[in-house]
């Protein structure tokens, strides 16, 4: 369990050092291997691209222009702040599932949801004062997702449902909403594509450099927030332990159902709130194609985050830093941006294999495993999280 | 391929012992699982390996089986030096085990499962099933059963199920037969079934390696007996020249009281009540059909049956994890039928479930989390909706101190720790002062003589401190030895009710086969 406990406190610093490298070795050796493979794919890219010359050394320009676009300036900073918040709050969203035991593969509908309830809100009252329509924006947007992530819990709880499947189709379902709602009632009808309003005056205010808005905030708020109700709350205990085991939940007088219920629409409430920030603080309104990948980057950081709320915080400033460098990786070496999509899967692909690159390194003391992983087999394989 | 007749039991110099174990030692960090143990096995002999939970008799088959390398020591097949690389081999060179949990899959057939991983094919692709089934069908006779090849495993008896374990060793051509705790989850009869099947396997040639902690079972059925405490080899016996105290000794390494002075009991008032009680189980059957009976402070009441004649469920209803169909479930007198198990647990009811693994722990948690499991949510382990880990801990450390847990913190997790030890957890936290009424299910399921002593002297306690006990075992003699009195369940009722100081163990046992007096006196039920 992670370092809240007192006994733990009172631990000597090489312990605690020997525990975190216990932690971290694994999913920093699966970020590094990546990366060379990466590197491999980067050179031989060279071949397939007409009129190339070849250079031995485009991988390394194309890794510092990525690190540079990222971490580089003052603003690259900040763009790596911007685009990591949506990813926390997501990564939270999966993860506090993974907790109970859910699969909440539906973070990107809730996302979606999320994005669009705050558009509606905030075109509605864009003129309203900034500290009535902002919250208001927000509100919407965290109350979409949350419903959002009620269903899935609601069918699993009265029906057995599984979750996999219902936020799979409740996904699809989200999408043909924002193209409907932004394409029909909300669409401005302005130009020939269509886009909403402006939220204007419910929009997340700038506070740091060019681009950094206060959804910033809203995210580093949740991590904590999202922690203590985990471990230092009676509930927390239920939803970790409805999570490690439903039959010991219901013989300690917990209610699974009603966990399952609520913890979905926590997460609904994440992802939800990580829909708001990117269309309060980045967009400021929303096409009908209004993508991002924000929903499913979200597992990826949850897995390597292991979960942990602050393991997730890492995991969403590698994926968030390496989104805002791959433009000037595009622009520097050529490399399309789409190489930390690979990126990312190459990650994921190694953590997965953990437990054999453990024995393969010889690395006695580490843990193996995803947080996840255990949650993913046991969904698939017909799960049984509902007490009967 | 038939199976090859006792060829190499044959051939083999009389002298060479079908398997020999030399010097073998393991260390895991921070431990000497095994510290040079010898273990010698002859052809045609069942020798039993004894120890406590956790002694290092798993690591030492692990060995065997090829799952762990030894740091140290050799083992010897019929003489020849081997190197064991893995399960694979181990098969190959006429190793086989018999897990505690059954490794088979219940939704297929009998003839399928045996099937899997070792495929009798008609040419490369095709599988020959009729002489598979033939092979099944004649193994089983020439081990004394008869066994339907496309019966379904899921509803098989574990008895019978245990049988379909043994013949997959035996179509392998297993020459040597590793059964772990075969015995745990049969029932007396049952048990003795299973050991006519081994005492035929090894006159047949087979080397049996019998894990066991029962004492008696070993001296019945063993004709060598190897004692092993903290991965040390203390002895070897003939069952002749040794008895249950001497084993216990040796097993342990201190003088074991193996059946607790009971004492006299003082029964009060009449504390659970249970009247006219039907209960389904999860497919829709009716398997408690009409149970009454009462239980008194300050008695112990046991319920004695082969495993599947509705005790579970019955337990199940009481303590709130399952409604019942019919009847009335009263805590001192207050109705508590239907009530959510928090309810159950709130009005004074602790429960020792059966399945501590499944029920009684949440085993990637922490001790102290685990000792809480049924209170976190009171003061002072929580107030309002925070959690006060202070109070938490404070509690575990007291608790591990009390009931003497065997853990290096309350920070552990709960699957670090040996069967005894996990039950000794929830007995920590069930075994509470408060408590009006506990359930036993299975208490001792497993657990070594170190533990089940421990377990049964605070039943004992808690009976003498005023608390009524139901206890539901498949161990008859534990009801036996700690029963004021008995009933006997077979097919959802109560057959016969005895005193616990003068009841007869084959009396019992045969009204737990039979279900006897019922059938001969009509539908009689009840008694009290």
């Amino acid at each position: 369990m992670s370092g809240v406990r007192s006994a733990q406190r009172r631990r000597s610093w090489r312990q605690l050092l020997r525990q975190t490298w216990a932690i971290v070795a694994l999913p920093l050796i699966s970020i590094l291997l990546a990366l060379v493979v990466g590197a491999f794919i980067i050179l031989a890219s060279q071949f397939i691209l007409p009129g190339h010359v070849f250079d031995p050394g485009l991988a390394f320009t194309a890794y510092s222009a990525l690190f540079q676009g990222a971490f580089g300036s003052f603003n690259a900073i900040v763009d790596t702040l911007v685009s990591t918040a949506p990813l926390v709050l997501g990564g939270l969203a999966v993860g506090l599932a993974f907790k109970a035991g859910l699969f909440n593969i539906g973070a990107q509908g809730q996302f979606l949801l999320g994005a669009l309830a705050s558009v509606a809100v905030g075109v509605a009252v864009s003129s309203w004062p900034p500290f009535v329509a902002l919250p208001l924006a927000l509100g919407a947007g965290m109350l979409a997702g949350a419903f959002w992530g009620f269903i899935p819990g609601a069918l699993k709880a009265v029906s057995g449902a599984h979750e996999v499947v219902t936020t799979i189709m409740l996904n699809y379902v989200a999408v043909a909403v924002v193209a409907w709602m932004v394409s029909g009632p909300l669409d401005l009808g302005t130009s020939p594509s269509p886009i909403t309003g402006v939220v204007g005056n419910a929009g997340l205010p700038i506070i740091i450099g060019r681009n950094g808005h206060a959804g910033i905030l809203v995210a580093a708020a949740a991590v904590p927030l999202v922690a203590y109700l985990l471990y230092r709350t009676t509930r927390g205990f239920e939803i970790r332990t409805v999570g490690a085991n439903p039959d010991a939940a219901r013989y300690a007088g917990m209610r699974p159902r009603f966990l399952i219920v609520l913890t979905m629409s926590l997460a609904g409430l994440l992802a939800g709130t990580a829909g708001s920030v990117v269309v309060l603080g980045v967009t400021r309104q929303m096409t009908a194609s209004f993508g991002t990948t924000v929903g499913f980057d979200s597992i990826a950081v949850a897995l390597l985050g292991r979960s942990n709320p602050f393991g997730i915080v890492f995991a969403a400033l590698l994926f968030g830093s390496m989104r805002a460098g791959a433009a000037l990786m595009q622009i520097e070496a050529g490399i399309p941006p789409e190489l930390v999509d690979v990126l990312e899967a190459t990650i994921l692909l190694f953590l997965v294999a953990s437990p054999y690159l453990r024995r393969v390194l010889r690395l006695g003391g580490v843990r193996t495993g995803l947080e996840g992983s255990e949650t993913i087999t046991r969904s698939y394989g017909g799960g049984e999280a509902v007490a009967r | 391929m038939t199976a090859a007749p006792d060829s190499t039991a044959a051939f083999a110099p009389v002298h060479a012992p079908a398997l020999e174990m030399r010097g073998i030692t393991k260390r895991y960090p921070g431990v000497v699982a095994n510290d040079h143990i010898d273990l010698t096995v002859r052809p045609g002999e069942i020798h039993a390996l004894l120890g406590e939970n956790g002694a290092g008799k798993t690591t030492l088959m692990n060995v065997l089986y090829g799952l762990a390398r030894p740091d140290e020591g050799e083992i010897l097949l019929n003489g020849q030096v081997v190197h064991i690389a893995g399960p694979a081999d181990a098969i190959a060179r006429g190793i086989n085990m018999v897990h505690q949990h059954f490794m088979l899959v219940p939704v297929l057939s009998v003839a399928d499962n045996i099937l899997l991983g070792e495929e009798t094919m008609r040419g490369p692709i095709f599988l020959d099933r009729r002489e598979a089934h033939r092979r099944i069908v004649e193994l089983g006779r020439r081990f004394g059963f008869e066994i339907d090849p496309e019966a379904r495993v899921g509803s098989l008896s574990v008895g019978w199920q245990q049988r379909v374990e043994i013949l997959k060793a035996l179509y392998r051509n297993a020459r040597i037969l590793v059964l772990d705790e075969p015995t745990a989850v049969l029932t007396p009869q049952e048990t003795e079934e299973i050991f006519a099947v081994l005492r035929h396997l090894a006159e047949e040639g087979h080397s049996i390696v019998f894990i066991s902690h029962k004492l008696y079972e070993v001296l019945e059925i063993a004709d060598r007996i190897t004692v092993i405490r903290r991965g040390r080899v203390v002895g070897e016996r003939l069952p002749g020249e040794t008895s249950e105290d001497d084993l216990a000794e040796m097993m342990v390494g201190r003088e074991v009281q193996l059946t607790v002075d009971r004492g006299t009991s003082h029964p009060g008032a009449v504390t659970l009540r249970v009247e006219g009680l039907h209960a389904r189980d999860d497919r829709g059957t009716e398997v408690v059909r009409g149970v009454d009976f009462e239980v008194r402070s300050g008695e112990i009441l046991g319920v004695a049956g082969v495993a599947g004649n509705g005790q579970d469920e019955l337990v199940e209803v009481i303590v709130g994890l399952r409604r019942a169909a019919a009847g009335r479930v009263l805590l001192d007198d207050n109705d508590i039928t239907g009530h959510s198990p928090r309810r159950v647990n709130e009005a004074g009811v602790g429960y020792i479930p059966a399945d501590r693994q499944r029920f009684g722990l949440v085993l990637p948690f922490p001790l102290a989390d685990n000792l809480v499991l049924t209170q976190y949510h009171q003061a002072p382990y929580a107030h309002g909706f925070r959690r006060d880990d202070r109070a938490i801990e404070a509690h575990a450390e007291e608790r591990i101190r009390q009931f003497d847990v065997r853990a290096t913190s309350a920070e552990v997790k709960a699957s670090t720790l040996s069967g005894g030890n996990q039950q000794k957890i929830i007995v920590a936290r069930e075994f509470g002062p408060e408590r009006r009424l506990l359930v036993l299910d299975q208490p001792t399921r497993g657990l070594d003589v170190g533990s089940i002593e421990f377990i049964h002297r605070q039943a004992i306690a808690k009976r003498d401190a005023g608390t009524a006990i139901l206890l539901v075992s498949a161990e008859l003699d534990e009801v036996l030895e700690l029963s004021d009195r008995i009933a006997v369940m077979y097919r959802g009722r109560i057959v016969a009710m005895r005193d616990g100081r003068t009841a007869d163990k084959n009396e019992i046992g045969l009204l737990m086969a039979t279900g006897g007096e019922r059938a001969a006196a009509g539908d009689g039920g009840t008694a009290a």
